[in-house]
């Protein structure tokens, strides 16, 4: 026989195996979609994996430019993503984020964290002193109207609800906090200066408002306003602050792997930290709408609000929920 | 896992590598597109439908027109579900399905992580927040070029997630049937005569008669043998042609 006439007949035998391949992939298309849990089905994936990775090989030599060796490919693909990835739930993946990912995160974080928040208190601190010292430089940090508005002996907050409801003022405040916190991390891929850049702002532009408002007896009712939401949305932006500098980190000094598979990595393991913040920002943004500039509401609630949402953040970066339910399960079996 | 150009490899444990094809910048793009209008004809139908609604039961007028002064209901109602729609289309899709968008099914093609799964919930979500990044400084353009010049064609969200876009396999690739392999003839013109006749009924008259008359030239059938066949005959020729001398049909 000659060796084309070999080749062809070869190539005819494996082609006619087709219906199981077609089988096979339904198979693990079932699996994939979670909707077979037969033992039965499940051994026969795995004895398909084998008998796809055979004929793919032997495809791979005998027909390199057919649709078939394309298709096997593709079965062979999904086969194998079904027996070593399992099926996809969204339900689970978010859990696991929850339970898993953004605890690890905020662990890998902490020194990160530390500096930032050192950053932040200090650019603050600054930013105090300045306008303390300098009262005409708030015009640098605030604008034109509330500095006319404190100098009148009035906060911008007052009246706030009379101009704007509630519900847009939070979604506008949310909406306008989330793309701060992303921008700040996002500006970490510019080796981390953007991030500094934003964090050490935001840290100038509070400390001088607060230093302006304190020269005007106002400082205690500013206060009162902001510890409302203020104690998550300042964190918040210290952890994300935290989340860009470590990408930025990632790329200055990238290590023995490369700069893209650092940065790579740096991402992964910060980006559920930055999920997080963006739904801390939600509450805070609700507060800050609802809670924050209502009168009727006393100081000592804004307080305790707070204080609680400040604590519920620390539960979600710790874990603390989810460690409970882990340990009570380990004791109950 | 190692890659080849155009190609994600993954080792498996049947020591034959998973080849999944990359897609480049064009499939990017025309998924990028097709969701894009995608999002901007939901976000435009919920604010249509929604402000009709709104102004004809607060007035009875009809009309699209914004209230002249801020309105809890209006925002609530019409105006955040509309911006929404807009700008969480591909965080909140890709979630539901899995990495895949209707855009990207249309083009082909499927979000997996660097060793081909599903990405994780968190990887998804990241790569989205790198949309900010990408695009930079507009219409997406620092994210094209990237996706031009990497090797993986990835952009920078694709990066810190850790994933890729590749083409998703299906089984309309498979053109053969068995009865088809079992032919005579070489398996790329029998590939191709399956493919035919498999799109057959799809194909105009004159279409489909010019390339069976193409394809039975190719398995040595004479043009003159040719010339009196109609429509039905060519299709019984192909037929013919991809079955094994005394065979049963």
């Amino acid at each position: 026989m000659s060796t084309n006439a070999r080749q062809s007949a070869l190539a005819h035998a494996l082609l006619k195996r087709a219906t199981l391949w077609q089988e096979a992939e339904a198979r693990a298309q079932r699996f994939r979609r979670a909707r077979s849990d037969d033992a039965a089905d499940a051994a026969r994936v795995a004895d398909d994996y084998r008998v796809l990775a055979h004929d793919l090989a032997r495809a791979r030599a005998l027909l390199p430019r057919s649709r078939a060796r394309e298709y096997l490919e593709s079965v062979y693909a999904g086969v194998h993503a079904t027996l070593n990835h399992g099926d996809w739930r969204l339900g689970a993946e978010l859990v696991r984020l929850l339970r898993v990912e953004i605890p690890a995160s905020a662990a890998w974080l902490r020194p990160y964290i530390a500096w930032a928040v050192v950053l932040f208190v200090l650019a603050a601190a600054a930013g105090f002193a300045l306008v303390d010292r300098f009262p005409e430089l708030v015009a640098l940090f605030a604008s034109p109207d509330l500095i006319a508005s404190v100098e009148s002996g009035k906060l911008w907050t007052e009246g706030l609800l009379n101009i704007v409801p509630s519900s847009v003022l939070s979604v506008q405040i949310l909406t306008n906090n989330i793309v701060v916190s992303l921008v700040a991390y996002c500006s970490g891929f510019l080796f981390g200066l953007g991030t500094l850049y934003i964090l050490g702002l935001n840290g100038l532009m509070l400390g001088a408002v607060f230093a302006f408002v304190a020269r005007h007896g106002l400082g205690a009712a500013l206060a009162t306003f902001v510890v409302a939401h203020g104690c998550v949305e300042l964190s918040v932006m210290c952890l994300s602050g935290a989340a860009g500098a470590a990408v930025g980190e990632a790329l200055v000094r990238p290590g023995s792997h490369g700069r893209i598979a650092a940065f790579r990595s740096a991402a992964l393991r910060t980006g559920p930290v930055l999920l997080a913040c963006a739904a801390l920002l939600v509450g805070a943004g609700l507060i800050e709408g609802f809670v924050s500039p209502d009168p009727r509401i006393a100081p000592v609630f804004k307080v305790v609000i707070g204080i609680s949402y400040w604590l519920v953040m620390l539960a979600l970066l710790l874990g603390w929920p989810t460690r409970q339910i882990r340990r009570a399960r380990r004791s109950a079996s | 896992m190692n890659e080849a150009a155009q190609h994600l490899s993954v080792d498996s444990a049947t020591g034959i590598d998973v080849t999944l094809p990359l897609a480049g910048i064009g499939a990017r793009s025309y998924a990028f597109v097709a969701d894009w209008h995608i999002r901007l004809v939901l976000g435009f139908a919920w604010y249509g439908a929604a402000a009709l609604l709104y102004n004809y039961l607060r007035d009875g007028t009809v009309s699209v027109a914004p209230p002249a002064s801020n309105n809890a209901r209006w925002f609530g109602a019409v105006l955040v579900p509309a911006t929404a729609l807009y700008f969480l289309y591909h965080p909140v899709v890709e979630l539901l399905m899995r990495g895949s968008t209707p855009g990207k099914r249309l083009a082909g093609v499927r979000i997996v992580t660097r060793d081909g799964a599903a990405p994780g919930a968190g990887a998804l979500l990241l790569r989205n927040v790198f949309r900010l990044v990408d695009s930079l400084p507009v219409a997406y353009g620092l994210g094209l070029v990237l996706v031009g010049v990497t090797r993986e064609h990835v952009r920078c969200g694709d990066m810190a997630a850790g994933t890729v876009l590749v083409y998703e396999g299906s089984s309309s690739g498979l053109a053969l049937t068995p009865a088809s392999t079992a032919g005579a003839l070489d398996v790329a013109t029998a590939e191709l005569v399956a493919e035919l006749l498999s799109r057959w009924p799809r194909l105009t008259v004159a279409a489909r008669a010019g390339l069976a008359r193409a394809l039975l030239a190719r398995c040595g059938r004479a043009a003159a043998e040719l010339g009196p066949l109609d429509d039905a005959a060519l299709k019984q020729a192909l037929i013919e042609a991809t079955r094994v001398a005394g065979a049963p049909p």
